[in-house]
């Protein structure tokens, strides 16, 4: 039998196929996942905390927090202070922004007026904000994270099943590839890419590409290696076994055994390794900020702040706001993707339901 | 095995070719050369250092004499219009060649300089990261949901919570400075090792620690594993026989690829505790487009790699029966 | 068919075989490690990065300096303080009426650390090897100044040659090519630019006029075609540029031609060659023990050049022995631990590359007795924080950087003095862009960096603002300064105010801002690092508070930086320059027209000729006139945005005897030594009373009073 490459399932099939096997299992995975959540009041911190991240990321213009670009030179950096007027506030300290966050900012300027929060949690040696400088950070961290994350899923995923659902000879080719990908180390890809992405920076900003953006297609563009190695590994045991020989021997299609047995049995695994992948792209996101090769001013990273914060860390005086607020959130955020990411593993596993209670 | 074996030698010969060829062409591409330097050279210096280092070649030319196995220089062989001093060179000898940066050495000699150090490291930091990693893992998923689970996987994600250079500066203060334990950089004795050991190893623990609760919990919910507690198995041997194995996968899978990266070094680590090791090349030679080093490391990666990539593909036979090492 | 793996059996003893393995590999790690100690040195400092090499041809940065002035000395020595030349293995010298000629007398008692004794001929053979072009020498031009050596550092290798009247003529099968590429300086010495009279591929006879070189007219040396490649336009009559590196102009000649000029003996090959140009170049041992110089200029920093490590001797035996043996791996060999000999205070014991350098003691320099250290370690750690660590745990006895946010608190500490020292920071302006263009915009942004806040603020160790190129400090130059407000008395402040104003006024000058011409988003480039973007970040601040001009931060990292400097492919670009002798000429001929370093895409030939009258000026008092004309138009022009003038970094144990802050941040380890607690306490009270500890010792007032050998710490 030869398997069909064809997805193009029509656009109600796929869906169908999903709706059987949720039948099947008596609740899809989604409903499952939310049931385990609820249950357990360590993922709904979890999920709470994330969303609390994800919507002061997203809602970042529109909170009274000072400028997190613009100077203000002091000759050290100033420890958290709870109170105090925080000083007015005009919209020439915020630049290189899109529409919507102007429109954002505007609507700040209604709700708050000029007010604006004292430093809560200190300043940075150039007079800002650590707390707006956190917020203002996430942005570009989640962004960065979310978009290598998704671009390692799609492509991993779909590379790593076929190529455990076909074993032999096409998974050897196909593992061969991602062996030479893995051998080059990363950090060359990455210096040549930023080395051309400069020399064409002019017409790239004419086409509205940002640098960051090639960031999140580089980043992305390597992780999908992991992923693949880990959906093939699981596919691989998983396509000796009973019910996938059962579902050929039916005369199930490629398509078919891969969307509805193999893949789903490979969730819980790949959901693990996304929760690593999101936290370890952040992570690498830190390590180019400590190269320097990070985001340029105004844009400010958690990677930044955390490179930033090394210096901090001294024995003749330790700015400790620096690195304590930086890292924690970061930890904070890393952990309870993390924590959720293990719930959810126990939560989609198909077989942990029935043994485990 | 034999002819697998065979195999997986013409593969790895052919990814490596892939590597040298791509990189190659890649450093090549980028701009800057290894001699461009805040004080232009005048042009006829320049020249004369690129005549010195070949640049001024064809770079198909470059690029065959750095492969070898026939060395093109002017001593080369003399159907080719060298001396016929020196016949063979390149990496096909064995031969790496002259760093740009590093002029008094040979990537061999850099190479066979750092590594072991490197490799002394790494060890440290694997042997730590097995051991914390794994021993959480498994006392974690022994009650999942419980308060030591929740207390060890905090702790265990400690480590990719955090970027490794907080992680090293905390550790420094607190070991180097506050308890003047450990020294808190160089390079010259066992206890050198343990800060930056603790420091790379954290992240790895971390992961290998999920993994082999992950793995774990999942082979404790095979059927084997319930028929083996049915039988009235103690539950030492039931982990110990039954579920290690399974739930080792994924962690063997992990650990190839973790291993070579951990082996060969970290820049950030080995750059704040001054350790002369082989990770701070794989950035700096890019950075300082010494051609010959680089592609030395790059080399020098991707034979561990496949290496241990292959260690991994025999390990994971020999845990799991179901999966056979099929000819290609 | 698929190959099964059963190893049923060994698998109880599987994990305890990792583990084995994983204890054998810690074992390893143990072994390895224990072979690795080392007992500390007496002194130990940190350099800043692993040394490209320990050649002193083939190297140009400040941590490879420190490790050559260690290891080597050249004709003159340092003075720790004023830096003024001391004997070092001249004993002394003698400099000609029209400051051209130098006679070095060298000390019969230098000695190379084999033992060996040090002759003239070693240094004229060392310089012989700067300027050849097998050596590639980046520094070989700080020869240059020497009479014929630029025409020898350029003469072409393994090729036949036609000499006449500086040309060179490279002979292939039965082509001659006439080469002036470039042609030598003296030949162009007393004339304006080159003419040539000649058209690619227009036929001539031999003796047709062809190069006209001031009043003298060279003539074709055979008839035949000319050829010419990549003559800069136009290709007819009028100046070319001599330096350009990539014309060449080409003569086909006849092989009877060539056999007449061979017979002739006008056609040296190969050594041959090589000799009759060194014949030609100014540098002779006329003794063992006398070496004489001729210069094309009078130079007056040319005594303190040879005290610099591109003109360090180097031991001739041991290279030549190195290459007899291994031929393709002796240009690294000499300089192993084992092999290298030196003629410095210290000799190399041992090399561990990342790592450090253990130097010795050399017993056999000729100043031993007075040299305190038994070993120095030379570490090549270069982390900001790392090094503090080290510093602070006693590891480490000096370290050359700090890190920013620490530098107030460190200034409360009795071990960091930082000290202005030859070095400048400033913007270059790429003055072919528009609106760039235009002088009076590059005022506008020069006026409107706020210099105080980035000194105070940023870099914060009493860096001083900077008008213009020179740095504060240059010895025996007043500065040209461009206009702007006076700070003496009144509040900087103010003043910085004052500048924004007019500079906004030069801007509506020009023609831009409110009710103008839009002037557009500026680039401005630094290359990878915290302190450059940070001094960006204020520039690009003040710009856009005080000019309303967009500034976008561009970060690249080093050699992508420095190409995109070369190709002009910036708006503002981040530089620096650091002095490599004392002496304004350093900072100011890089922005002559043709020079490599230049960068901007100006050029001004009223400025270029100053600098040439400069060059050609005996008298110091009116040479530093010469050049100071040369900086007002500089400053006038602002092809650059000057911003201040660097200090040193270093802390250093207050123990630490011979270690005097310099206008160079040059620190000679031949001078150091350790203080007793009784010298120690009468220096701290000198430093208390703020007078610059003045160095003790016997008649130059240089060696510690005790230092004789092993001075205890």
């Amino acid at each position: 039998m030869r398997p069909s490459w064809d997805f193009g399932l029509g656009p109600g099939r796929l869906e169908a196929l999903w709706n059987e096997s949720a039948e099947v299992r008596g609740e899809s995975p989604g409903q499952l996942a939310w049931k385990h959540v609820k249950a357990s009041r360590a993922m709904r911190a979890c999920l709470l905390l994330l969303a609390l991240v994800g919507l002061t990321s997203l809602f970042a213009p529109l909170l009274p927090l000072p400028s997190p670009m613009a100077l203000a030179l002091e000759t050290e950096p100033r420890p958290p202070r709870l109170f105090g007027s925080g000083q007015a506030w005009s919209a020439a300290d915020y630049w290189e922004l899109n529409p919507l966050d102007e429109k954002l900012l505007a609507l700040r300027a209604k709700l708050f007026g000029e007010w604006q929060t004292p430093a809560w949690m200190g300043t940075d040696a150039k007079g800002r904000d650590m707390l707006a400088r956190i917020v203002w950070g996430s942005r570009t961290s989640i962004l960065v994270a979310l978009a290598a994350t998704l671009c390692s899923l799609l492509v991993g995923v779909s590379y790593g099943a076929t190529a455990g659902y076909f074993g032999g000879r096409v998974d050897n080719w196909m593992m061969r590839v991602v062996d030479v990908l893995y051998s080059i180390p990363f950090i060359f890809l990455v210096i040549f890419l930023i080395s051309v992405l400069n020399e064409y920076r002019s017409e790239l900003s004419r086409l509205g590409v940002g640098p960051m953006t090639v960031f999140y297609v580089v980043i992305g563009l390597v992780y999908w290696l992991t992923m693949a190695r880990v959906v093939r590994g699981q596919v691989l045991a998983l396509r000796e076994s009973e019910f996938i020989q059962a579902a050929r021997a039916q005369g199930a299609s490629f398509a078919r055994i891969l969307g509805v047995h193999l893949i789903p049995n490979t969730l819980s695994v790949v959901i693990v390794y996304l929760t690593l992948t999101v936290p370890s792209v952040m992570l690498f996101e830190a390590f180019l900020s400590f190269l320097g090769l990070g985001v340029a001013p105004p844009k400010v990273s958690w990677g930044l702040l955390a490179a930033e914060s090394i210096e901090a860390i001294n024995p003749i005086h330790t700015f400790w706001w620096l690195v304590v607020w930086p890292a924690a959130a970061m930890g904070s955020t890393l952990l309870a993707l993390n924590v959720l990411g293990d719930g959810l593993r126990d939560a989609l596993d198909p077989r942990h339901g029935k043994s485990n209670r | 095995m034999r002819r697998f074996l065979l195999r997986r030698t013409l593969w790895f010969a052919l990814t490596l070719w892939a590597v040298i060829t791509v990189s190659f062409f890649l450093m090549r591409s980028v701009r800057g050369g290894p001699f461009s330097s805040e004080r232009s050279l005048h042009p006829a210096v320049e020249a004369n250092l690129e005549a010195r280092y070949h640049l001024d070649w064809p770079l198909w030319k470059q690029y065959l004499h750095y492969l070898g196995p026939l060395n093109l220089d002017e001593q080369g062989a003399t159907w080719l219009g060298g001396s016929g001093e020196d016949l063979w060179g390149g990496v096909l000898t064995g031969e790496l060649g002259p760093s740009f940066k590093y002029r008094d050495f040979t990537v061999n000699e850099i190479i066979a300089q750092s590594l072991p150090i490197s490799l002394a490291l790494g060890s440290v930091a694997l042997l730590w990261a097995v051991l914390v990693g794994g021993s959480t893992g498994i006392l974690s998923s022994l009650r999942p949901g419980g308060r030591l689970d929740l207390g060890l996987r905090l702790f265990a994600t400690a480590g990719v919570a955090l970027p490794n250079f907080v992680i090293a500066g905390a550790l420094i203060l607190l070991f180097g400075f506050q308890l003047e334990l450990l020294p808190v950089a160089g390079w010259g004795s066992f206890s050198h090792l343990v800060l930056p050991g603790i420091a790379l190893g954290a992240p790895f623990a971390a992961y290998i620690s999920r993994l082999t609760r992950t793995g774990m919990l999942e082979a404790l919910a095979q059927d084997h594993v319930r028929t083996a507690r049915a039988k009235g198995l103690p539950e030492h041997l039931v982990l110990s026989r039954h579920t290690l194995r399974g739930a080792l996968l994924p962690v063997v899978s992990y650990l190839g690829p973790a291993a070579a990266g951990i082996l060969t070094g970290s820049l950030v680590i080995e750059r704040i505790f001054a350790i002369p090791g082989t990770g701070s090349h794989f950035v700096n030679s890019a950075l300082n487009r010494d051609y010959t080093l680089s592609m030395g490391v790059t080399i020098l990666y991707t034979t561990l790699v496949y290496g241990l990539n292959f260690l991994v593909d025999l390990t994971y036979t020999l845990l799991d029966p179901r999966i056979r090492l099929e000819e290609a | 068919m698929p190959v099964v793996v059963a190893m049923r059996g060994v698998r109880s003893r599987r994990s305890s075989a990792a583990l084995l393995l994983l204890g054998a590999l810690a074992l390893g790690a143990w072994s390895l490690v224990g072979k690795a100690r080392l007992v500390r040195a007496d002194f130990v400092m940190a350099n800043g990065g692993e040394v490209t090499s320990l050649d002193p041809a083939r190297v140009t940065g400040v941590p490879e300096g420190r490790v050559l002035y260690a290891l080597f000395e050249g004709l003159v020595v340092k003075h720790p303080q004023t830096l003024e030349p001391l004997p070092g293995m001249a004993r002394s010298w003698e400099i000609s009426e029209d400051g051209r000629r130098y006679t070095f007398h060298l000390r019969p008692e230098a000695r190379w650390s084999n033992g060996d004794p040090l002759f003239a001929s070693d240094v004229e053979w060392s310089w012989r090897r700067l300027l050849h072009p097998d050596t590639a020498a980046e520094y070989a031009y700080q020869l240059w100044g020497v009479v014929a050596a630029r025409a020898f550092s350029h003469h072409p290798r393994d090729r036949g040659l036609f000499l006449e009247q500086g040309l060179w003529v490279e002979a292939r099968a039965d082509t001659l090519r006439l080469g002036l590429q470039p042609p030598s300086p003296e030949l162009l010495d007393g004339g304006p630019p080159l003419v040539l009279r000649c058209t690619p591929g227009e036929s001539f006879e031999r003796g047709d006029v062809l190069i006209q070189v001031g009043e003298r007219e060279l003539s074709a040396p055979f008839s035949g075609r000319c050829r010419a490649h990549n003559l800069p336009p136009p290709t007819g009559e009028g100046p070319v540029d001599p330096y350009a590196a990539d014309w060449l102009l080409e003569w086909e000649a006849s092989s009877d031609e060539l056999e007449q000029a061979r017979a002739q003996g006008r056609l040296l090959e190969g050594s041959e060659l090589e000799q009759a140009l060194w014949d030609r170049v100014g540098i002779r041992a006329l003794d063992e023990h006398t070496l004489v110089v001729d210069l094309v200029h009078p130079t007056p920093y040319f005594l303190q050049l040879t005290g610099y490590y591109p003109l360090f001797p180097v031991h001739r035996r041991s290279l030549e022995e190195a290459r007899r043996r291994n031929p393709k791996t002796w240009r690294r060999q000499w300089l192993a631990p084992e092999n290298l000999v030196t003629n410095g205070p210290f000799a190399l014991y041992e090399r561990r590359i990342n790592d450090r350098l253990r130097l010795r003691k050399n017993p056999y320099y000729w100043d031993a007795d007075r040299v305190a250290m038994d070993t120095i370690d030379i570490l090549a750690a270069d982390n900001y924080g790392t090094l503090l660590n080290l510093y602070l745990t006693g590891e480490v006895d000096w370290i050359d950087r700090a890190p920013p946010n620490l530098v107030p608190r460190l200034l409360e500490r009795e071990d960091f003095r930082p000290t202005p020292y030859l070095g400048v920071y400033f913007y270059r302006v790429n003055v072919t862009r528009p609106p760039l263009d235009d002088r009076r915009v590059r005022t506008a942004l020069a006026l409107s960096i706020d210099r105080e806040a980035i000194c105070e603020k940023i870099v914060k160790k009493g860096e001083q603002p900077n008008w213009g190129l020179v740095p504060h400090g240059m010895p025996g130059y007043r500065r040209a300064e461009m206009k702007h407000a006076p700070r003496k008395g009144g509040s900087p402040r103010v003043a910085f105010e004052a500048d924004c104003e007019r500079a906004r006024a030069l801007l509506a000058e020009a023609g831009f801002g409110p009710g103008g011409k839009e002037l557009g988003e500026i680039e401005l480039l630094y290359n990878t690092s915290e302190a450059h973007r940070d001094i960006a970040e204020v520039v690009a601040d003040g710009w856009r508070r005080h000019l309303g001009v967009d500034a976008r931060l561009v970060n690249q990292e080093w050699k992508v930086y420095l190409d995109t400097q070369v190709q002009l492919d910036y708006d503002v670009s981040r530089s620096s320059w650091i002095a490599d002798y004392a002496d304004p000429n350093n900072f100011l001929s890089v922005f002559v027209g043709s020079g490599e370093n230049n960068r901007t895409g100006w050029s001004d030939p009223a400025y270029d000729e100053w600098i040439e009258r400069a060059a050609r000026e005996a008298d110091p008092a009116r040479r530093a006139e010469l050049l100071r004309a040369a900086e007002e138009i500089l400053v006038r022009e602002l092809p650059i945005l000057p911003i201040y003038t660097y200090v040193s970094t270093n802390l250093v144990k207050p123990r630490l005897g011979g270690f005097h802050e310099n206008v160079q941040d040059d620190h000679l380890p031949k001078f150091l030594y350790w203080m007793d607690d009784e010298e120690l306490e009468r220096s701290r009270q000198a430093r208390a009373a703020g007078s610059q500890v003045s160095p003790g010792g016997p008649d130059s007032g240089l060696y510690p009073p005790a230092a004789a050998r092993g001075a205890e710490r």
